[in-house]
C-alpha cells in the first residue's frame, strides 16, 4: 500500500501539476484584457512601465520560465489585484476557510446524504423510501443561490437565530455549510440507495440472510462496503469541489474563501493569484483523487489484487 | 424427434426487453409522459402567447398572476409564462445537449480505461486530473472569450466538464466488473475487446450511469445559470429557468411568483427525469428480478 | 397506496413552492416601522464598501472604495465642508491666492500631526507629489496633478530634476504651488486621494520613492495624518480603523472607530443591514426600492449625485458614423420612463451630459426632438421603419442594472424604430478590452465626478482622451476644452457652454440619465449628510446610543 500511494505522488502527481501549470499559463495569457485594463485609462507610457515592474514586457516563453523556477521554490508571484498581498498569503489565508466550510459542508452531506440512502434502500417504494428522496429532490430543485437566502430570511431575519452573514462565531457556520452541502446530500442519497439496491438484491445478501444474520449485520458488515461504492467514487472530485468551487455561497454569506479568490482572480487577470489557485487546486484534487482511490482499494478486495 | 420450432426460439434483444419492463413500470411512464409534455408546452407554447417573450411594459413593471398575466410579470413587465416556455427551450436544449456529450465521451472513455488497466488507465485517467483541476470557470470565460459566444460552444464546454465524472464512475464500476466470472468467460471464447466493451461491460454499468443522467441535467441546467450570472451564457433578453429562479431568488421577497413558477416547473422536470430514470435503470437490469 | 407513495415526493414539492411563495409574500408587507437592531453596541460604524479595495496607498489607487476608506486615514491640504463640499482648511490651517490665481501659499498647521506623533510638514506634501508625479510608480491618477507647473513633463520624464516642478517648501510649514494657468477647482481637488500626503519617513523606511507595492501600508506600518488610523486588514473580509490620538482636531472625532465590509452583492449588503451588521449601504437592488419607499422611508437615502450614464456610439462606422442614426437612436430613447419605472430612485434623464448645476453650471445645448422626427431621420438615412439597418451590438459591463435598462431601451427601438440591436454583456476586463478596441455598436459607459467641476465631465472626449472611446473627434472641441482650462469665471463658463452645444450637435455619445445616491442609512447615523459626491467626512459623523 505504502508503495502505491508513493509511486502514485511521486510518478504521476508531479507531472500532472506541471502539466496543469503550463496550460492554464498559456491559456490564461491569452485571453484578452490585462490586469491593469480600469476604467481611466492609463496612458501607453504607464502601461509599459507597469509591463516591465512585473515582468510582463518579457517574452511568453522567458517569463514562463521564470514562473516555473519560482514555483519551484514554493514562491507563486505577486497579485496584481491586491498588491501587497501575494498570491501564497492570500491562498494560505482563504483556504483554511474553504477547507473548514467544505468539511462541515460534508459532514453533512455524509450523514444526511448517505444515512437517507441506507434507510430509503431498506424498505423500497414505501414511506421510508419516498421521504427521505423527497427531500433529497430538494437539495438538487434548490439551488445554493435559492436555499441560501431562503433560509437566511427564515432563520437569520426573520427568527434571528444567526447572523446573516460572516465567518466569525461557530453559528455563522451552519446555514453556509447547510447550503453548501444540500445538494451534494441529495447525489449522495440518491447514489447510495442505487448502489444499495444494487447489492442488496445480490445472491450472497440472501445467502447472508437465509443464514439468519440479524439485518443490521447484513447491512453494516455485508452490504455497506459494495452499496457504498458509486459515493466513494463520486466523492473524490467532489471533495475538492466542495472546498473549491463554493464561490455563490460566499458571495451570498460574505465568508472570505477560495472561491472569491479564484473567480475574482480569472475576471481580474491576475494572472499569478490564477495560477497559484490552479496549482494548488490541483494538488488538493491529486490528494484527494489519491484517498478515494485507497478507499475504494480497501472497500473491494478485487481491485486490491490487480495492483 | 421433430425439429425445434424456430420462431419460438427467436431471441429479443436487451432492448425490446427493457421497453417491455418500462412500459410496466407506471410512474416512470407518467414520468416520460410529464417530460414530454412539458417539452411541448415549451416548444409550442410562446408562438400561442399573446406576449413575445421580450415585449416589455414599463408602466406596469412586475405584477402578480391576474387573468391576463397567468404567472404574473417581471421587473420590466414582461409575461412571465411565455419567458418560463421559452427559457425552458433554452433548459431543455442545454440540458440534453451537454449530458449528451458528457454521456458520449465519458462512458466509452471510462469503459476503455477501466478495462484496459495498467498503463493505459494510468495515462487515461491522468488526462481526467488535470482537465478536472482546471478551474472551470476560468476555462469557460477563456473559451467563449476566445471564440466568441456561442450557444453550441456553451453545452460543448459544459458537456466537456461533465463527462470527466461520468468517466470516473464508468470506470470504478468497469473495474469492479472485469473481474467478474462473465466477463472471464467472454476473453475464453476469444471475443473481441471492442465487443466485450462495449456489448457486455457498458450495459452493465449503466445502473449508475443512468442515475447519474438524471442528476447530471439537473446539474447542467444550474451550471448554464451561473454562467449567464458571469455574463457568459445566454445573452439577455433570452432567458434560461436558471435565469429566471436566479433572478426570482433575488425578488423573492417582494415578487414570489418570480420564483414559484420557474422554480415550479424546474422542479417538475426534474421529478420526471427521475421517474423515467429509475424506470429506466430498473428496466436495464439484467441481473435479477426486481422486488 | 403505492401511486401514492410515489407521488408524495411530487406532492411536497408542489407544497414547498407554494409556501415559499407565502413566506415571501408575508415579510413583504411586513408594513410595521422597522429599524434594524445593531449587531454591537460599540460606536463603531459599519459601511459596505462595494469590492475590495486593490490597495491602501494613495497613489496607486483609482476608485471610489478606495476614496471611502483613504479619507478616513489621510488628509489633504484642504478638506470640504460635509454638507456644501466648499474646501474647508485640512492639513493647511489657511492659503493665500496670488492675483492671477496661478500661486497657492498654503500654510501648515502648527499641530499638524502624523498617526506616530511626527508633525506635518511641507516636506511630506512635497515628496508626496514627487512620488505621485514619478514615471516609475506607474500612477493611474498622476495626470490631475498636471494642472501644476512642469507636472506633466515630469510625469512623462522629459523632465528629470522635481525642483522645476511648480511646488517649492518655502519653509517647514509652508508650501507654494505653482500652476500652469488658473483652475478653479483647484482647492476642491485637495479632497481627492491623489492629493492626499504620505508620511515621507514611513515611505523610504519600505522602499524607493517610485518603488511600488512595499509593505509600508500593512497594519501596524501604516502612518496617517486624518481623523483615524489603519488597525487592521483583512483581505476580502474587512478594514478596520480606529481613531487617531494624534490627529490635530481628534477632540472633534466622535466615533470609536469604522468597519469596511467589500460586500460585491447587493443582496447580501442589503440582508446584512438588515440583520444589523451595516449601518450604511452602497446600494440597494431595485426590485426593493419600491417596498422602502412606501413601508421604510426612514432607512432609505436617495440623495443626488454628480454622475451620468451613458452609451457610447462607435462613429468610426456603419451605421452610427452617420449623426441622423445617432439622432434617431437619441430621441427615440424614453428617458423619463427609465427613470420613473427602472431606476425608481429619483435620478433624472439626462440630456447634455454634466449634471445641471454642477459648480454653478447647467448647460444651455440638450437635446429635444420627437418620436416622428427620430423615424423620419432613420429614413432619411437609409433605413426607412429600420429596414435594411445592420447588425448592431449594444456592450455593457455585466451588472443587474446595465441589464434590465438595456433590454428596455432595446424594445424602445425595436418598438419604436423597427431596429433590432442585439445585447452583448462582458465581464469587466473583457469589456474594457473590448471598447478600447471599438469592437461595438453601442456601449455603456457611466462617469462619477472626481471633484465638483464641469471639467471632470467634459474633459472626457477631447480628441485622444483616454476615455473617447467613440472615434469621434471634433478641433472645436478640443479648443473650447483647452479655453476652459485656461480662463477663469464667465468666459469659462462660456467655454463650457460651448462644448456642451457641439456634443448636442454631434452626439457622439447618447446621454441617459444623472445619477442619484440610492442606499440604505441606518437612523442612529448622524452627520452623514447628502452631497452631490457622496462624501462624508467621517469627524463629523457620530451614532446616536439607543
Amino acid at each position: 500500500m505504502l508503495k502505491f500511494i508513493l509511486r502514485r505522488l511521486f510518478l504521476e502527481a508531479l507531472p500532472t501539476l506541471f502539466v496543469i501549470a503550463t496550460l492554464t499559463f498559456f491559456m490564461v495569457r491569452l485571453a484578452p484584457g490585462g490586469p491593469f485594463s480600469r476604467e481611466k485609462q492609463v496612458s501607453a507610457e504607464v502601461q509599459r512601465r507597469l509591463d516591465a515592474y512585473y515582468g510582463l514586457d518579457k517574452p511568453l516563453v522567458v517569463q514562463y520560465g521564470r514562473y516555473l523556477t519560482n514555483v519551484a521554490r514554493g514562491d507563486l508571484g505577486p497579485s496584481f489585484k491586491h498588491s501587497t498581498e501575494s498570491v501564497n498569503s492570500l491562498i494560505a489565508r482563504a483556504f483554511p476557510v474553504s477547507l473548514e466550510l467544505g468539511l462541515w459542508a460534508l459532514l453533512f452531506a455524509i450523514i444526511t446524504g448517505i444515512g437517507a440512502g441506507i434507510i430509503a434502500s431498506l424498505r423500497p417504494n414505501t414511506w421510508t423510501d419516498a421521504a427521505p428522496m423527497t427531500l433529497a429532490m430538494a437539495g438538487i430543485c434548490l439551488p445554493s443561490f435559492v436555499l441560501g437566502p431562503l433560509l437566511l430570511l427564515l432563520f437569520g431575519l426573520t427568527l434571528g437565530w444567526v447572523n446573516v452573514a460572516g465567518w466569525n462565531t461557530a453559528g455563522d457556520r451552519i446555514l453556509p455549510a447547510i447550503t453548501l452541502g444540500a445538494g451534494y446530500a441529495a447525489y449522495l442519497a440518491r447514489l447510495t440507495r442505487a448502489g444499495m439496491r444494487d447489492i442488496l438484491s445480490q445472491d450472497f445478501i440472501r445467502t447472508a440472510r437465509a443464514k439468519g444474520l440479524s439485518p443490521a449485520r447484513v447491512i453494516f458488515v455485508h452490504a455497506l462496503k459494495g452499496g457504498l461504492l458509486p459515493s466513494v467514487s463520486f466523492l473524490g472530485p467532489a471533495v475538492a469541489g466542495l472546498i473549491t468551487g463554493t464561490f455563490v455561497v460566499e458571495s451570498i454569506f460574505q465568508i472570505p474563501g477560495l472561491g472569491q479568490i479564484i473567480v475574482n482572480a480569472a475576471f481580474n487577470r491576475d494572472y499569478f493569484l490564477i495560477l497559484g489557485a490552479v496549482v494548488f487546486i490541483g494538488f488538493v484534487m491529486i490528494v484527494m483523487n489519491l484517498l478515494v482511490d485507497v478507499a475504494q482499494a480497501l472497500m473491494n478486495p478485487r481491485l486490491r489484487i490487480s495492483e | 424427434m421433430s425439429a425445434p420450432d424456430h420462431e419460438l426460439e427467436q431471441g429479443t434483444s436487451l432492448g425490446h426487453d427493457a421497453w417491455l419492463r418500462l412500459r410496466k413500470n407506471r410512474l416512470a411512464m407518467a414520468g416520460g409522459l410529464l417530460l414530454v409534455a412539458i417539452a411541448v408546452l415549451c416548444l409550442i407554447g410562446p408562438t400561442l402567447s399573446p406576449y413575445g417573450y421580450e415585449a416589455d411594459n414599463l408602466q406596469l413593471g412586475a405584477a402578480p398572476p391576474s387573468l391576463s398575466h397567468w404567472m404574473g410579470t417581471d421587473y420590466n413587465g414582461r409575461d412571465l409564462f411565455t419567458r418560463v416556455m421559452v427559457g425552458g427551450r433554452v433548459s431543455f436544449a442545454v440540458g440534453f445537449a451537454a449530458t449528451a456529450v458528457s454521456l458520449l465521451i465519458g462512458v466509452l472513455y471510462g469503459a476503455i480505461a477501466g478495462y484496459l488497466g495498467g498503463r493505459t488507465d494510468m495515462l487515461l485517467m491522468r488526462i481526467v486530473d488535470i482537465l478536472y483541476a482546471l478551474p472551470f470557470t476560468i476555462f469557460v470565460i477563456l473559451l467563449l472569450t476566445l471564440f466568441g459566444r456561442n450557444f453550441v460552444l456553451l453545452f460543448v464546454a459544459i458537456g466537456a466538464v461533465e463527462w470527466l465524472t461520468m468517466a470516473r464512475i464508468v470506470r470504478g464500476q468497469v473495474m469492479g466488473l472485469k473481474k467478474q466470472e462473465f466477463i472471464e468467460a467472454c476473453v475464453a471464447i476469444g471475443m473481441s475487446r471492442r465487443r466485450i466493451i462495449l456489448r457486455h461491460l457498458v450495459p452493465n454499468t449503466l445502473g449508475p450511469v443512468v442515475v447519474y443522467v438524471t442528476l447530471t441535467v439537473p446539474s447542467v441546467m444550474l451550471l448554464e445559470a451561473f454562467l449567464s450570472f458571469l455574463g457568459l451564457g445566454v445573452q439577455p433578453p433570452m432567458s434560461s429557468w436558471g435565469i429566471l429562479i436566479g433572478d426570482g431568488a433575488r425578488a423573492m421577497e417582494v415578487n414570489p411568483w418570480l420564483l414559484v413558477f420557474p422554480g415550479l416547473l424546474f422542479s417538475l422536470t426534474l421529478f420526471a427525469l427521475n421517474a423515467l430514470g429509475d424506470g429506466l435503470r430498473d428496466a436495464l437490469d439484467v441481473r435479477g428480478a426486481k422486488d | 397506496m403505492k401511486t401514492v407513495v410515489r407521488l408524495f415526493p411530487l406532492l411536497l414539492i408542489c407544497l414547498t413552492a407554494i409556501s415559499c411563495g407565502k413566506v415571501g409574500i408575508n415579510s413583504a408587507t411586513a408594513g410595521k416601522p422597522f429599524t434594524p437592531t445593531p449587531e454591537k453596541n460599540d460606536n463603531v460604524l459599519r459601511l459596505g464598501n462595494g469590492d475590495e479595495p486593490q490597495a491602501l496607498d494613495p497613489h496607486l489607487v483609482a476608485g471610489v472604495m478606495e476614496q471611502n476608506i483613504l479619507s478616513s486615514l489621510l488628509e489633504g491640504l484642504a478638506t470640504e465642508d460635509p454638507q456644501t463640499l466648499a474646501p474647508v482648511p485640512g492639513a493647511a490651517e489657511r492659503w493665500e491666492i496670488s492675483p492671477d490665481e496661478t500661486v497657492y501659499t498654503f500654510h501648515l498647521r502648527e499641530n499638524g500631526r502624523w498617526s506616530n506623533g511626527d508633525p506635518v510638514t511641507a516636506e511630506d506634501f512635497r515628496f508626496s507629489f514627487e512620488r505621485l508625479l514619478s514615471p516609475n510608480l506607474a500612477a493611474e491618477y498622476a495626470y490631475m496633478l498636471h494642472v501644476i507647473k512642469n507636472a506633466k513633463a515630469f510625469n512623462e520624464g522629459r523632465i528629470k530634476d522635481f525642483s522645476e516642478v511648480g511646488v517649492k517648501v518655502k519653509d517647514e510649514r509652508t508650501l507654494e504651488i505653482t500652476l500652469e494657468s488658473p483652475t478653479a477647482y483647484f482647492l476642491a481637488m485637495q479632497s481627492h486621494f491623489c492629493y492626499f500626503p504620505v508620511h515621507k519617513a514611513t515611505i523610504l523606511k519600505f522602499g524607493k520613492i517610485d518603488q511600488r507595492d512595499t509593505d509600508w501600508t500593512k497594519p501596524g506600518n501604516f502612518v496617517g495624518n486624518g481623523a483615524f488610523q489603519l488597525a487592521d486588514w483583512k483581505v476580502n473580509e474587512v478594514i478596520r480603523v480606529r481613531p487617531n490620538p494624534h490627529y490635530w482636531d481628534a477632540a472633534t472625532v466622535m466615533l470609536s472607530g469604522i468597519e469596511f465590509y467589500p460586500v460585491k452583492q447587493a443582496e447580501t449588503e442589503e440582508r446584512m443591514f438588515r440583520g444589523g451588521q451595516l449601518d450604511c449601504t452602497t446600494t440597494l437592488p431595485l426590485p426593493k426600492l419600491d417596498t422602502y419607499k412606501k413601508d421604510y422611508p426612514n432607512l432609505l437615502r436617495r440623495d443626488p449625485y454628480l454622475a451620468t450614464g451613458y452609451y457610447l456610439f462607435n462613429t468610426s462606422r456603419k451605421p452610427f458614423n452617420d449623426v441622423r442614426v445617432r439622432r434617431a437612436f437619441s430621441l427615440a430613447v424614453n428617458r423619463q420612463l427609465i427613470c420613473d419605472r427602472i431606476l425608481k430612485g429619483g435620478q433624472t434623464p439626462a440630456f447634455f451630459l454634466t449634471p445641471p448645476d454642477t459648480a454653478g453650471f447647467t448647460s444651455r445645448a440638450l437635446l429635444t426632438g420627437t418620436l416622428d422626427e427620430a423615424r423620419k431621420l432613420l429614413a432619411d438615412a437609409g433605413y426607412p421603419d429600420g429596414q435594411g439597418f445592420p447588425e448592431v451590438e449594444l456592450l455593457y459591463n455585466t451588472s443587474e442594472n446595465h441589464r434590465i435598462i438595456a433590454e428596455a431601451i432595446q424594445q424602445m427601438w425595436h418598438r419604436d424604430l423597427g431596429v433590432r440591436v442585439s445585447l452583448v454583456n462582458q465581464e469587466w476586463k473583457a469589456y474594457m478590452d473590448t471598447r478600447r478596441k471599438l469592437g461595438f455598436g453601442l456601449c455603456r459607459a457611466g462617469w462619477t465626478a472626481d471633484y465638483n467641476d464641469p471639467m471632470t465631465f467634459l474633459d472626457l472626449f477631447v480628441t485622444d482622451g483616454g476615455n473617447n472611446n467613440t472615434g469621434w473627434s471634433n478641433p472645436e472641441y478640443d479648443k473650447a476644452i483647452a479655453e476652459a482650462r485656461r480662463t477663469s469665471g464667465a468666459t469659462r463658463m462660456e467655454a463650457f457652454q460651448k462644448a456642451e452645444a457641439i456634443l448636442a450637435a454631434e452626439l457622439p455619445i447618447l446621454t441617459l440619465y444623472h445619477y442619484r445616491t440610492v442606499d440604505l442609512v441606518h437612523p442612529r447615523v448622524q452627520g452623514w449628510y447628502p452631497n452631490q459626491l457622496d462624501h462624508h467626512p467621517y469627524k463629523y459623523v457620530s451614532l446616536k446610543a439607543n
